[in-house]
């Protein structure tokens, strides 16, 4: 297909690499340095899409980030990705795109019935339409909603891209690369300042690019090229284009999305897709620009309809010509530098302008290129469905407020000029009290709250002499205070033309007998009458109408329908706009990509995983592995078919039987050092530590200043000051901070040091009747008899040639042991244990054994306390000093801590012993009372035991110390399960101990 | 993100830190009697100041240390920072 609306030579394209791509399934030609729009235009492509609520056919209105409604779906190397600018897409050999918002298709919208059912989707029509009858909403409002109201499908694959992030610090940011941003950047660079200045188009130069003026001798696009490679050669400046700097957050924090690959066919080797780049800033200068402000007139939301300077910037960097009878309709003098540039390429547009009589330089100009000007004259209504056919036009009166006689003009399209915004999203959002700005009817930024300067058009500077001027300025003055350098830039000669007042004319009036729908906000078809509607249905804060119009919301954030839509509201309100205000801009500015905002934090790098020294040994023995916190733990060991319960069961039997083997390297382990290490302890703790010997280990519980227990382990006196402290696998880090705490601000005269040795230590729990003799065989110059190594006791060993801590503790219940040897040597630890354990028919065991193995003794464990629980409630209490103050104690004190029915824990058994009972399941007393039926406990921990071969489960149940030998129901309604239960003593197998003494 | 003079290591951002809450707050002393009135004013009762407000940050990534930070809770604006030990001017 030919592109029939390029023209033959200029623009800043390469027109020696012609591109193919498809749009809607059609195969068309573009250039290299094509947008997606501006190749489709260049092909006579105007309807691109649908709009969201009324589903009318919609075309491109601007030309780049300022585009309300050319969003498309992005097909790219096998990936898809919606919301995507068309304005914004750089053009690559084999892009795919389709249209969004419109179902069956782009031609033929079912959802356009909406246009002429008016009654349906008027403001608030969320509100109010859908809500009744109930009934309808899940089978035929929502449905309906959800497949009329797309902006697009995300992929449901994983994301093959890689996305980084960056942090960077640099004395000056600058957000925006046209003359004000260049400007400020070179002085602020020969100043010796670390600049970052950031463009999010691909090319620089911003609005030099389109526009006709002379810098120093040169064209304002030639000095801008100059001005870049020299800023590109200084080592203190970095220079980054495809850049949106899209939020301003606090401490002069920012955050910028770098497109790196979104413009080749697939991302190179070792690329990422994008980089999200977390900038602190000394300093930042906002120079942002301006976007072009419609006019509201009746449908003019037609394809064919866009922003004056859109076309401007697809004649003069594409080379395209969105019409060849354009008809141009402006309120200020820009909408003539458009009409220009049209002639000189040999079309003849039409200027409709608003005002009576203006006179300026440019003016001038287009009179003498013979252009046909019509002064107070406006568009009352685009005519055309899928493309601008003609426009009604008509004279206007001088108030503005009466139409003459309709007549029709042929065109095919119509270029609008309202005049400029500033774009002071960044300002605002950085907390800017902004300013109303009567000269150019737009806000401004005022009294700066953090570190930060806006410059140029964005500023509401309109003339390049005076933003250069400026910006050069600005630049050496924030530049010198950092760098205190002080070099002079000469500032170079301008020629630009000068222009004459803007009208303050922002909306058409509607004849008589016409009811056009007249749109403010494009992206959210929000119309006049909408806005029209809130405010008779009593909406008055501008938030309020925005929310409820939709007005200035999501992608769009109110770019180009902002201001007009303060025009409304203080009209129709009586109200000047400053008094209105305006809503909240929020970042980001512009659509950022999830896959940019979650960076390589996916799948296993969402966090660390943390593995044992010997998880190794693991993996070739079949273990199967559990998350524990950040760390792998094997669950089980599988061997053949085995279930998780047929395993789990096999090795807890084993440690009761003969002997266990477990990694128990995960375990926190802090070492305590210093003069004052017992007396922390015994203000830590809640039992007492000042007595323990050296060569000792006493299990200790510590609370929170609450009453709640917080953690629980042994800790072992190595030496005089030295005592090595474990905690649960989960607490470790929250213990540490803890201690910390208490060491540094609470009792900084205690001379005590903690630091984290979880590292330093490999675990291995040997466990089982048969682990002493184990023991023997592995340290076969140590006394580890009953006598020699007392229950809790420590001593150290050498395990041939290996400098090796053995504990006598006990998790499991049974006579068993805790060697530990640096980190290093722990597999070589775990091999000889297996080795020389092979007589005594060891085997590893995992997680799930070794909580059978705890549950079935009543020992209580995460599961138990769970930051809800009393000393008390965990049958802890006996570990609660009355001698001493700790950490917590006061607090046992509250009433409900001390009351007769306290919860508690204890045993539970099913009564036909043989059903499971689910975790967290309630207790109740009559399983068919009426709801709420009242909840006694909960199950917190559930095993099979392997001692009596059925199911035995611990729980937290109220007054649990009358309760042993009751019957009650577990529920499940999780789970559908109601399981008659004997409540037993927690501690199932071997209430008196002897094992772990024997 | 805030950005953070920790007063061993200089400014750091936010994700460095872990906060500690109201840093006037103080332990009633060991073995002292306390009403509950006290006690609850020590462990739960807590005011929300719009403004300045010095509070306890643990420089968890860096030196560890807890400091003691006084900020705006409004404008997030950092005036100083203290080491824990240090006499709060
Ligand atoms: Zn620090």
């Amino acid at each position: 297909m030919a592109q029939s609306y390029r023209i033959e030579t200029g623009g800043l394209i390469n027109r020696n690499k012609k591109i193919s791509f498809k749009f809607n399934g059609v195969t068309y030609f573009g250039y290299d340095g094509d947008t997606l729009a501006s190749a489709l235009l260049a092909n006579g492509v105007h309807l691109v899409g649908r709009s969201f609520k009324y589903h009318r056919p919609r075309g491109f209105f601007g030309a780049g980030v300022d585009e309300p409604y050319a969003v498309v779906q992005l097909y790219r190397n096998g990936e898809t990705e919606p919301n995507i600018k068309a304005t914004e897409q750089e053009l690559f050999e084999g892009l795919e795109a389709s249209s969004v918002n419109c179902w069956p298709s782009v031609n033929f919208d079912i959802g356009a019935i909406n246009n002429f059912l008016k009654i349906f989707l008027p403001a608030g029509f969320y509100y109010k339409t859908f809500m009744w009858p109930k009934s309808f909403w899940y089978k035929i409002y929502e449905p309906f909603i959800r497949k009329a109201a797309g902006l697009g499908v995300a992929s449901t694959k994983h994301d093959k891209e890689r996305y980084e992030h960056k942090y960077e610090y640099c004395d000056l940011l600058i957000a925006g690369s046209g003359p004000s941003g260049l400007a400020s950047a070179y002085s602020a660079a020969k100043n010796g300042a670390k600049v970052i200045l950031a463009e999010d188009k691909p090319r620089y130069g911003g609005s030099l690019l389109t526009s006709d003026v002379n810098i120093g001798n040169q064209s304002g696009k030639d000095w801008a090229d100059g001005i870049i490679s020299e800023l590109k050669e200084m080592p203190n400046v970095t220079v980054k284009n495809r850049s949106q700097v899209f939020g301003y957050y606090d401490h002069n924090m920012l955050v910028m999305s770098e497109k790196v690959s979104d413009h080749l066919p697939e991302t190179k080797k070792y690329h990422p897709n994008k980089r999200l780049w977390y900038i602190r800033a000394k300093e930042v200068l906002i120079s942002s620009g301006s976007i072009e402000r419609p006019i509201v007139f009746g449908n003019n939301d037609t394809p064919g309809v866009m922003l004056s300077s859109a076309a401007k910037e697809y004649l003069k960097v594409y080379g395209v010509l969105v019409g060849k009878k354009p008809l141009v309709f402006t309120n200020n003098d820009s909408g003539y530098e458009t009409a220009i540039e049209f002639k000189k390429h040999g079309v003849d547009p039409i200027v409709l302008d608003s005002r009576s009589n203006p006179q300026s330089e440019i003016i001038d100009e287009a009179k003498n290129l013979g252009i046909n000007i019509k002064n107070s004259y406006v568009v009352v209504a685009a005519q055309g469905y899928k493309k601008v056919k003609s426009a009604d036009v008509a004279t206007i009166s001088e108030d503005k407020k009466t139409l003459g006689k309709i007549e029709n003009i042929n065109c095919d399209c119509i270029c609008v000029s309202g005049f400029w915004t500033p774009t002071i999203h960044l300002a605002s959002q950085s907390g800017n009290k902004t300013k109303f700005n009567e000269e150019i009817d737009a806000f401004v930024p005022g009294v700066s709250k953090q570190n930060e300067t806006t410059l140029g058009a964005a500023n509401g500077v309109f003339t390049l002499e005076e933003t250069l001027k400026t910006s050069f300025e600005k630049g050496k003055e924030l530049s010198k205070k950092i760098t205190e350098k002080d070099n002079e830039v000469s500032i170079p000669n301008v020629v630009e033309k000068k222009y004459s007042k803007h009208d303050k004319f922002w909306c058409v009036p509607l004849p008589k007998g016409k009811s056009y729908k007249r749109f403010l906000d494009f992206q959210n078809d929000v119309a006049v009458s909408d806005v029209e509607i809130a405010l008779r249905e009593g909406y008055r804060s501008i938030e309020h109408v925005k929310r409820y119009t939709t007005l200035g919301m999501a992608t769009d954030q109110g770019k180009t329908s902002n201001l007009n839509g303060l025009q409304l509201v203080s009209e129709i309100e009586n109200k000047v706009v400053p008094s209105v205000g305006h809503t909240t801009f929020r970042p980001p500015y512009t659509p950022i990509s999830i896959g940019a905002i979650v960076g390589r934090e996916v799948g296993k790098h969402s966090k660390p995983t943390r593995k044992s020294p010997i998880h190794n040994w693991h993996e070739e023995h079949n273990a199967v592995f559990v998350d524990a916190g950040v760390w792998l733990r094997p669950r089980y060991y599988k061997r053949g078919n085995e279930t998780l319960i047929e395993a789990s069961k096999r090795e807890a039997k084993n440690v009761r039987t003969n002997v266990g083997v477990c990694d128990v390297t995960t375990l926190g382990k802090i070492d305590v050092k210093g003069p004052d290490a017992a007396e922390f302890l015994n203000r830590v703790y809640t039992n007492a530590w000042l007595k323990l010997p050296v060569g000792k280990a006493r299990y200790g519980v510590m609370l929170r200043e609450d009453g709640i227990v917080m953690d629980d382990g042994t800790t072992t006196r190595i030496s005089e000051n030295h005592y090595h402290m474990t905690t649960t696998t989960a607490q470790a880090a929250n213990v540490l901070s803890h201690l910390e705490y208490y060491l540094q601000l609470v009792w900084p005269e205690l001379n005590v040091n903690v630091v984290s040795t979880t590292e330093q230590w490999a675990g291995a729990a040997i466990a089982g009747p048969k682990s002493r003799e184990l023991l023997q065989k592995l340290f076969p110059k140590t006394d580890v008899s009953k006598e020699g190594l007392p229950f809790m006791g420590y001593v150290e060993g050498d395990l041939f040639g290996v400098k090796a801590r053995i504990f006598r503790i006990s998790f499991s219940g049974e006579l068993a042991y805790e060697v530990n040897v640096e980190s290093d040597n722990g597999r070589f630890m775990w091999e000889k244990i297996i080795e020389l354990g092979e007589e005594f028919k060891i085997q590893p065991y995992g997680t799930e054994a070794l909580s059978t193995l705890r549950i079935e003794m009543g020992h209580v464990a995460g599961s138990e306390l769970d930051g809800r629980t009393i000393p008390y409630d965990n049958a802890l209490e006996g570990l609660l000093s009355k001698k001493k103050d700790f950490i917590g104690k006061r607090s046992l004190q509250r009433a409900a801590f001390v009351a007769e029915d306290r919860q508690r824990i204890v045993g539970v058994v099913p009564l036909d012993k043989k059903t499971s009972i689910p975790e967290g399941s309630h207790l109740v007393k009559d399983a068919n009372a009426p709801l709420p039926n009242k909840k006694l406990g909960h199950i917190s921990a559930s095993c099979w035991s392997v001692e009596h071969d059925n199911p035995f489960s611990l729980a937290i149940l109220k007054d649990g110390k009358n309760m042993i030998g009751e019957k009650l129901f577990v529920m499940s309604p999780l789970k559908n399960k109601v399981i008659p239960v004997e409540i037993v003593s927690s501690h199932y197998v071997d209430p008196k101990g002897e094992r772990v003494r024997s | 993100m805030l950005h953070i003079k920790c007063p061993h290591c200089g400014m750091r951002s936010q994700n460095e830190f872990s906060y500690g809450g109201d840093a006037t707050v103080k332990r009633p002393e060991l073995n002292k009697e306390v009403t509950d009135q006290e006690w609850d004013n020590f462990v739960y009762n807590r005011v929300s100041p719009r403004g300045k407000h010095l509070e306890l940050w643990q420089h968890l990534s860096g030196c560890r240390q807890w400091i003691k930070v006084e900020r705006d809770t409004a404008s997030h604006e950092i005036f100083k920072t203290y080491k824990a030990n240090e006499e709060i001017a």
